[in-house]
């Protein structure tokens, strides 16, 4: 594991804000050159501590009423293999992430919907009709905030 | 509103939110320009929010995460306040989420290994204030991460 500085700490967060900005933008604030800026940011994608870029876009102005959290047991262990459910689960469209846990469920699902009805037909048609899936427990998101997380501790 | 080129312009960049408005242009067959304007335009209609890098927590020597899902003494009239209030000061919460449901509140947390788990759940999480009940998910694994709405 690579050792990170309070200004891989400042980069990190502010990339985690706002990953448009360029090398020589951030460095200009973190007060780096511009190569410098580049150099570390390259350092911290080849650790894999950078993975990749998200588009952040507006749920509800896009039509998307409705987040769900669905907890998802298994009801047949060993007879389905969990790669079935697993590959079966990420094609749903509306399924935008799959977490396998440990606990009271096995998968942990984040469904987008357009609204109430469309979310009981995901639910219906698309996720009570995959292979192998039991007791389903569905929780409607109603707020949601990502913290900066323990940086420059 | 949207209309089909947007639609496409829109799930073209939410597949590689890397790409430029450049890139952008030869997938979609518009021309650069064109790619930017339209972007603004979602930008300034609040339908673009931006884009982030995705930190990966495992990699930064968190190799822990776990879901806790809190139900909260209701009978406290401001117990979602001030619960939300006190979690937002730990470090080691990176998200937080609300709902309706059976479930009123849902941290995820991450830790350096299991020791350090507990010393947070111990000196952190029980001390938050108005919590009824917790259950505990432990994360395995992530099979599909990438949040893609489906436009």
């Amino acid at each position: 594991m690579i050792t990170l500085d309070e200004v891989d700490h400042r980069l990190i967060r502010s990339l985690a804000r706002d990953a448009t900005q360029s090398a020589g933008a951030l460095g200009r604030h973190l007060g780096l050159s511009q190569p410098a800026t580049w150099r570390r940011i390259k350092r911290l994608e080849e650790a894999g501590i950078l993975r990749g870029k998200r588009l952040r876009l507006n749920r509800e102005a896009l039509g998307f009423g409705v987040t769900v959290f669905l907890g998802v047991k298994l009801a047949t262990k060993g007879r389905v293999s969990l790669e079935d459910f697993e590959r079966a689960v990420s094609a749903i469209p509306e399924v935008q992430t799959v977490e396998h846990v440990l606990g009271l469920y096995d998968y942990r699902l984040r469904v987008v919907a357009r609204d109430l009805a469309d979310f009981e037909r995901v639910l219906r048609r698309r996720i009570m009709t995959l292979p192998g899936a039991g007791a389903v427990e569905a929780n409607v998101l109603l707020s949601e905030e990502r913290l900066t997380g323990p940086l420059g501790l | 509103m949207l209309d089909d080129m947007d639609r496409r312009l829109l799930r073209h960049w939410q597949a590689d939110a890397g790409l430029s408005p450049a890139e952008l242009a030869d997938l979609t067959g518009l021309t650069a320009g064109k790619v930017s304007r339209r972007i603004t335009r979602m930008q300034e209609a609040g339908i673009v929010q931006g884009v982030a890098a995705v930190v990966d927590w495992a990699a930064l020597g968190y190799t822990v995460e776990v879901s806790l899902r809190i139900t909260l003494d209701k009978t406290q009239g401001n117990a979602f306040d001030r619960f939300l209030e006190e979690a937002r000061q730990l470090p080691e919460v990176i998200e937080l989420q609300t709902f309706l449901g059976r479930v009123d509140v849902r941290l995820s947390v991450i830790a350096r290994d299991m020791a350090h788990y507990q010393q947070i759940y111990r000196e952190g999480i029980l001390t938050l204030p108005h919590i009824a009940d917790i259950e505990a998910l432990m994360h395995v694994a992530r099979i599909k991460s990438e949040e893609a709405l489906p436009l």
